[in-house]
């Protein structure tokens, strides 16, 4: 495990304010561990509900460390968009991926498992894993 | 055939055509959606048309590129992704020639068509975009007009069926007697190619454009008044 080269963990909503409270309290249950970036890309730049592509790139190459960046998002619009600059090839950093998890729970979960230093596949397990835990 | 500039005034059509049925675009949101089509949309066609004034991409391919570009960083909502995935693909498959025929933009839509429904996941029925784009496709082997009017069709036919994308989706039995905002779009876009196609000039002047190729007319494409 390097000690800088994290996976970095990307958090997209509609709401700035979601994104940036399920951020803080995924990072603020690392505990220990090794400090994770984490960076929220919530709402559109004008502050409003939806999805930016300009915040969402902006976040990604915020956190990447060089170990990956893996992308949680909400609803409908934030999934497409990633998805669509995904598809663009050069809009993310390289080793991007969009994470099919629940928004919260796998935000947790990706960001104490990035904390460890594992790799970016690892952290993509620990954060779909989360849909596994039922509820009732 | 097709050349850079007939997608350049495509799209400025388009971005007319949103602007003026924003707020019915915006009223169609309401009922089963956020109520942001239309200001969504509008927003992505008028960066469209600035970056294409600023960039005057010369070849049919890179001028949907650069418009698909723009509306997936600028519209916000699912549409942005959803109608920016469409022009890129339609235009990545159009390559770097300088003109298209209209059989190879047929087969180019029709393959922008597929990675929309690729990429939200929805077939013809579920009561989105696609099922203006798919009789849209369809019909424009045969003429833009029979394009215009299968798409307009197929927008209307939205209006009984329940929808199964999106935030709509959740409404259930709730969507239907509502016109899908998306395939209401999707038609205006389809009625815009075909205006395009139906006034070959529409920048006010007699001036004729270039012959063919692509060098000359880029850049001012006149004052239009978008």
């Amino acid at each position: 495990m390097s000690e800088e080269k994290l996976v970095g963990i990307v958090l997209v909503s509609h709401s700035a304010a979601v994104a940036a409270s399920v951020a803080a309290l995924a990072k603020s249950l690392t505990g220990g561990g090794a400090d994770v970036a984490v960076a929220p890309a919530g709402g559109t730049e004008d502050g409003g509900l939806g999805t930016s592509a300009e915040l969402v790139s902006a976040a990604a190459a915020s956190v990447d460390r060089g170990a990956g960046v893996a992308v949680l998002a909400d609803l409908g619009s934030a999934v497409l968009t990633v998805k669509a600059l995904l598809a663009e090839g050069d809009e993310l950093p390289a080793g991007t991926r969009l994470v099919d998890a629940p928004f919260v729970e796998g935000a947790v979960a990706a960001v104490v498992t990035a904390s460890t230093g594992a790799d970016l596949a690892a952290v993509e397990a620990a954060a779909t894993e989360a849909y596994s835990y039922r509820k009732a | 055939m097709l050349d850079a500039d007939f997608f350049r005034r495509w799209m400025t059509a388009a971005a007319v055509s949103v602007e003026h049925e924003a707020e019915r675009l915006t009223a169609l949101d309401s009922p089963i959606g956020d109520a942001d089509h239309g200001s969504n949309l509008r927003r992505g066609f008028t960066a469209v048309v600035a970056a294409l004034e600023k960039e005057a991409p010369d070849t049919p391919g890179a001028v949907l590129v650069l418009a698909g570009r723009q509306l997936i960083s600028t519209v916000g909502g699912a549409s942005g992704p959803l109608y920016g995935t469409l022009l890129r693909r339609t235009g990545k498959a159009l390559g770097d020639a300088a003109e298209v025929s209209e059989a190879e933009f047929t087969a180019a839509l029709r393959t922008g068509v597929d990675a929309v429904m690729t990429l939200g996941g929805a077939a013809p029925g579920d009561k989105t975009m696609i099922d203006a784009l798919v009789p849209a496709v369809e019909a424009l082997g045969e003429s833009f007009e029979v394009a215009r009017a299968a798409a307009e069709e197929g927008a209307l036919a939205t209006t009984p069926l329940q929808a199964r994308k999106g935030r709509a989706s959740y409404l259930g039995e709730r969507s239907i007697g509502h016109q899908d905002p998306g395939a209401t779009s999707a038609a205006l876009l389809i009625a815009a190619l075909a205006a395009t196609a139906d006034a070959p000039d529409t920048t006010g002047t007699a001036e004729t454009h270039g012959t063919t190729g692509t060098m000359g007319t880029t850049g001012t494409t006149g004052d239009a008044d978008v």
